[in-house]
């Protein structure tokens, strides 16, 4: 049997935790050629990152404890070096990419002296480490790259801050990279770019890459085979093309199904006068101008998809809109008042028409009350809603609305799960009975699957209660499903309006094609005929 | 920088001038001066000379603002107890505390930040568990209760150390050893903390990602992020040192700024206790100044 | 990593309910046996200090002169001899235990006033405007830049020394700790999104500051009283040590040291025992304060209950 570059065989890994010994990977095994992507795919909790961890030796020993297995690197089993040839592995055959590279790089030295001092690790003289480190920026493609290395990292934005963790993890050639979720916390367009780079450095060098996401878009734009991953096993695995039209799991059948933008696109069929009729909307921080004029309308029962990236102004509009903060010119009418000016006696009794779903319920609920405190509260700030001897029924109805259970009322937040968490966010603004919901990335924090359950629950509220949706997103494919209208946004000024159906099949702005061009398809046969496409029109 | 420089002195120097007002005030609460530096068997006349000698018998706002006129010419006032510049006397005990807080907290910052570092790179080792165990007996350990059982120990029955004074070098040791004990404790406890999370920072996985050795990953990659809360901790526990350590002065008979603050005031000596506040208040104003350069010089991200 | 971790131990629709409050900090209590051992030593310190100087005072300024510095250790004698016996022959075991009520007293009065006193303001400068928040700062900068013994020394001295001066003294140098802690907690706290999540709502200023904020600054807060608590017990003796504290025939802990200084050649017992007592008390609030750090704090609170019985 020929030696492949890497080979995991039978890894088990467990955790000791507060519920005991956890589990969190059981006899996996899967292997990797030079010039080959792998990509495992999984959800939170699948695991998926345990394997590289105890690749890269970060795996800290307690609480972990790998119980079985070897990782064969060119036949040599890692687990049987000791700790120095292990660092002497890392940075120089596999080295490591990771999400969120603003907390991976050291904030307080520049990108240059790390860049150095990867090189330096392994035995480079410090000459020739400044040579190679600006060669590597240079590559790939940072921005004026003499200067770009004596800044430090919150200097840099998201995407090139991840372009100097590329350029540091290649600086010594390695055979077998590791990208930990490397483009999620990136804006789509910024994610093409990344993925792009990384490919072509991949056939510049023939190294082996191993990608670690949640995403089944990266998967078909960049791997050629893909291993799926649910709660510590290996479940599926084979190429790209067979698993997504072919698979045999049925948990990664439900993974491919719950994959948004594939379903009926709505027809808006609100009619009557919009409740709300936002004109003009501004928002200044300083001298910077946040929203500059935005104006929409929304009827009763309607959804309004605001799609944006980063910088965009989405959030901003949601934050003036609930009052959170103060616009500084425009008029949002609503139901004929404008809320901008609104005296406190008004905006309080409005209150009860207009709630928010915060972007992580971690952050959006307070740890310390029980959901049964947390969704009654609304009715102890507006007692006229209900009478006291009900709440506990009221609470009880609004859980099983959200797909909870009465028994949930006496739990803290922390002892929920991350979609379970949102429904009871959801329950809460439900609580005071409200007419307009606004949505801040509602579901951009949750698993793609949990997420397809929160949309579903969304769209049951709007079609039974006709509640109308603001749905901020950074996420086209994401309010294809759900959203009558599309408002694409960048740099504070709405670029397109229009039906979803408009927006989708018949872009105008070259933004909004942009954007819809770099969000990524789950079909393998797509997404390569829509990069053939990019290509073309590139050249 | 300027700026900021400016900004700082500004709210210090508001502080500064509503500390002086009240011990100016307070302090004269306490008593009358000619009472206690004159006989007990003195006429009222030499009394009431006295206080005109001293500017006493003028009404207190007045005196007041007599005293804060002088202040600004940099005239400090007399000692009523040494017959000498007030500022004179507080500089000259005010070198004394200088030296020993130095000496101590260089020697606390250095153990403190080595224990600490080493601690939280094995938590729940034995080391960690010595050297936590050791740092809150350390801060719980009352000073003056030390002082005294090293007195016994050292001086009475080993006979090694002197009990007290100053002179030679072997003065210096006791109190150095004794003042070393609570910073240490307390600051040992920050490091810790600070390291354990700087350690299981991000970054870290980074250096380990990229082969960086157990040594530079401590103290060059998680130490200078870890170091910005234990600046603050020095720095409170710095300023209580210069302000003298009452207790330890008095036991050991040093002759710093602490010990003749309590005796300025005890005897009534006003110009020394107020000289003596205004020269600490300086130090540690720009004590404070240099933590924050050390602050923005530690991490790129804070600028003035 | 972290992610299969949290996945497991957020319980599903099957987990039981979480048991009561008393019973998970019981709990956690027995899995930390040092803060336990701390815990036990501060209710028996507790307890003397309620009962202790009705019960003992008169064994404890009994004077015997042919028992002067009677050295510790004669187990032949009555218990209440065994730590020895003072210059006037007076027992030292009931003395220090009489000694505690004071002790108490001073550093629970002090750090109660201050907690009060300082979280109020804090709370006001945390959400009050700017201006506001400007006074109270630079007033607790003024309190922060005085020396803390000089001002009681000047406090002492013009008002006497009583024990409820004592506290005062001491209370008004610490108010400015607890004012900085809740300022800043407060400051980052409003910020988060709940607090957004539930002026949405509409609830009012003192809605989110008493129900929603305040609970989540209340276990630093504690944790904070519990290390003030010996702060300023050590405090209170270095006052009383220096002569300008309690005054005899009251008795503290500091005082008993103070009172032992000058038989140091002979009779080193006289200040030691006193100073053994300050120190266990002290260390049993640090290693409670570093438990209940942990126990308070949601987050973090499976570090102890894991190592405690094994249940669910």
């Amino acid at each position: 049997m020929a030696d492949h570059l890497l080979e995991v065989r039978n890894l088990s890994v467990d955790f000791h935790t507060a519920s005991g010994v956890v589990h969190a990977v059981r006899n996996i095994s899967y292997h990797l050629d030079r010039g080959e992507t792998l990509a495992i795919l999984g959800e939170s909790g699948s695991g998926k990152s345990v394997s590289s961890s105890a690749i890269m030796n970060l795996i800290d020993m307690p609480p972990g404890k790998i119980t079985s297995g070897e990782i064969l690197l060119d036949g040599k089993d890692l687990f049987k070096m000791n700790a120095e040839q292990r660092r002497e592995v890392n940075g120089r055959r596999i080295a490591m990419i990771f999400q969120d590279p603003l907390s991976h790089l050291n904030p307080v030295y520049t990108v240059g002296w790390q860049m150095r001092e990867a090189l330096k690790t392994h035995g480079i003289s410090s000459t020739q480490a400044q040579n190679e480190a600006l060669r590597l920026f240079k590559r790939v493609a940072l921005p004026d790259p003499e200067r770009a290395l004596d800044k430090y990292p919150h200097e840099f934005s998201g995407g090139q801050r991840q372009r100097v963790m590329i350029a540091m993890a290649l600086a010594l050639k390695p055979d077998l990279l590791i990208a930990d979720e490397p483009t999620t916390a990136l804006d789509v367009t910024v994610q093409a770019e990344v993925l792009a780079l990384l490919k072509e450095l991949q056939r510049e060098t023939g190294m082996g890459v191993l990608i670690i996401t949640h995403d089944l878009g990266v998967v078909s734009e960049v791997a050629d085979r893909v291993v799926v991953m649910e709660k510590g096993q290996l479940v599926e695995s084979g190429t790209v093309r067979e698993v997504y039209h072919n698979p045999q799991h049925a948990y990664t059948k439900k993974l491919i199904s719950a994959a948004p933008g594939k379903g009926e696109m709505h027809e808006p069929e609100a009619s009557g006068d919009a409740i709300l009729s936002v004109k003009d909307a501004r928002k200044f921080y300083g001298g910077f101008e946040a929203l500059k004029g935005v104006s929409f309308d929304l009827k009763a029962g309607e959804t309004v998809a605001v799609v944006g990236e980063s910088g965009s102004g989405k959030s901003t509009l949601a934050r003036i809109l609930l009052r959170l903060e103060e616009a500084d010119g425009g008029t949002a009418k609503w139901k004929g008042k404008d809320l901008f000016t609104m005296s406190p006696g008004d905006l309080f009794k409005l209150r009860r028409d207009l709630q928010m779903v915060f972007q992580d319920p971690t952050q959006s609920l307070n740890p310390r009350m029980t959901v049964y405190q947390l969704i009654s509260e609304a009715w102890v700030i507006h007692p006229e809603i209900l009478p006291k001897a009900k709440w506990r029924e009221r609470v009880a109805e609004l859980l099983g609305q959200v797909g909870l259970s009465a028994e949930h009322m006496g739990r803290y937040p922390h002892q929920f799960s991350g979609g379970q968490r949102q429904r009871i966010a959801i329950a809460r603004a439900l609580a005071l009975e409200p007419q307009l919901i606004v949505c801040d990335e509602a579901v951009s924090a949750l698993d793609v699957s949990v997420q397809a359950q929160v949309i579903t629950l969304l769209d049951k509220l709007r079609k039974e209660m006709g509640i109308a949706f603001i749905f901020i997103a950074h996420d086209l494919p994401l309010v294809r499903d759900f959203a009558d209208y599309v408002m694409v946004m960048q740099k504070g000024e709405v670029v397109e309006f229009g039906t979803v159906a408009q927006v989708f099949d018949n872009p105008q702005k070259p933004y909004t094609q942009a954007l819809l061009a770099a969000s990524l398809d789950p079909d393998p046969d797509v997404q390569a005929a829509n990069r053939n496409a990019r290509l073309a029109t590139a050249s | 920088m300027l700026r900021f420089i400016r900004k700082r002195a500004l709210a210090s120097l508001i502080s500064l001038i509503g500390l002086l007002v009240m011990v100016f005030f307070l302090s004269r609460l306490t008593g009358d001066p000619a009472s206690l530096f004159l006989p007990v068997e003195a006429s009222a006349e030499m009394k009431a000379e006295f206080r005109a000698l001293h500017g006493l018998d003028q009404p207190l706002l007045v005196q007041f603002g007599q005293y804060v006129g002088n202040v600004v010419t940099g005239d400090l006032g007399e000692s009523l107890r040494k017959a000498r510049p007030a500022l004179d006397v507080v500089l000259e005990a005010f070198t004394w505390t200088l030296w020993l807080a130095v000496i101590t907290m260089t020697l606390v910052t250095v153990c403190a930040i080595v224990v600490g570092s080493l601690a939280a790179f094995r938590t729940g080792g034995f080391f960690d568990r010595f050297s936590s165990m050791l740092s809150l007996i350390g801060a719980s350990v009352p000073d003056f209760w030390l002082a005294i059982v090293a007195i016994v120990i050292f001086a009475i029955q080993l006979s090694w150390l002197p009990t007290s004074g100053t002179g030679t070098l072997t003065h210096w040791i006791l109190p150095i050893c004794v003042l070393f004990v609570r910073p240490f404790g307390i600051i040992v406890q920050v490091v810790r903390g600070s390291m354990i999370s700087a350690l299981s920072s991000a970054y870290v996985k980074t250096a380990r990602a990229k082969g960086v050795k157990s040594g530079p990953i401590i103290f060059v990659h998680a130490l200078r992020n870890a170091m910005l809360p234990v600046i603050t901790v020095i720095g409170d526990q710095a300023a209580s040192l210069l302000n003298g350590a009452v207790v330890i002065e008095t036991i050991f008979g040093f002759p710093g700024v602490g010990k003749l603050m309590i005796d300025s005031i005890l005897q009534r000596d006003f110009n020394v206790v107020l000289a003596a506040i205004l020269v600490t208040a300086f130090a540690i104003f720009l004590m404070n100044l240099v933590i924050d350069l050390a602050y923005a010089l530690l991490d790129p991200r804070i600028r003035y | 990593m972290t992610m299969a971790i949290q996945s497991t131990h957020t319980p599903k629709e099957t987990v039981a309910e979480e048991p009561s409050a008393i019973v998970r900090m019981a709990r956690m209590l027995w899995a930390d046996k040092f803060a336990l051992c701390a815990a036990i030593f501060l209710v028996f310190v507790i307890v003397m200090a309620i009962i202790g100087p009705t019960w003992l005072d008169e064994l404890a300024t009994k004077q015997n002169l042919r028992g002067r510095n009677l050295a510790p250790f004669m187990f032949d004698r009555e218990w209440y001899m065994w730590l020895g016996a003072d210059a006037l022959g007076r027992p030292l075991w009931p003395r220090i235990i009489v000694a505690t009520q004071n002790t108490m007293m001073v550093a629970a009065g002090a750090v109660v006033i201050s907690a009060i006193i300082g979280t109020l303001l804090g709370l006001i400068a945390g959400f009050a405007s700017e201006r506001v928040s400007q006074v109270i700062m630079r007033l607790a900068d003024v309190i922060m830049s005085f020396p803390s013994l000089l001002v009681a020394v000047i406090v002492l001295y013009i008002l006497g020394s009583s024990i409820l001066n004592l506290m005062l003294v001491l209370a008004i140098t610490r108010i400015p700790v607890y004012l900085r802690t809740t300022r800043a907690e407060v400051l980052e706290i409003r910020q988060r999104m709940f607090v957004q999540a539930a002026r949405v709502m509409g609830a009012s200023s003192k809605r989110i500051l008493f129900r929603h904020i305040l609970p989540v600054v209340i276990p630093t807060l504690t944790t904070l009283m519990t290390l003030d608590f010996a702060y300023v017990m050590l405090a209170e003796s270095a006052l009383s040590f220096l002569g300008i504290g309690i005054q005899p025939p009251e008795i503290t802990w500091g005082l008993m040291i103070s009172q032992g200084r000058q038989y140091l050649t002979n009779a080193w017992w006289l200040s030691f025992w006193p100073g053994l007592a300050i120190i266990l008390t002290t260390l049993s609030l640090n290693l409670l304060s570093n438990w209940l750090r942990i126990a308070l704090d949601p987050v973090q609170r499976w570090r102890l209950e894991m190592k405690g019985p094994k249940h669910g």
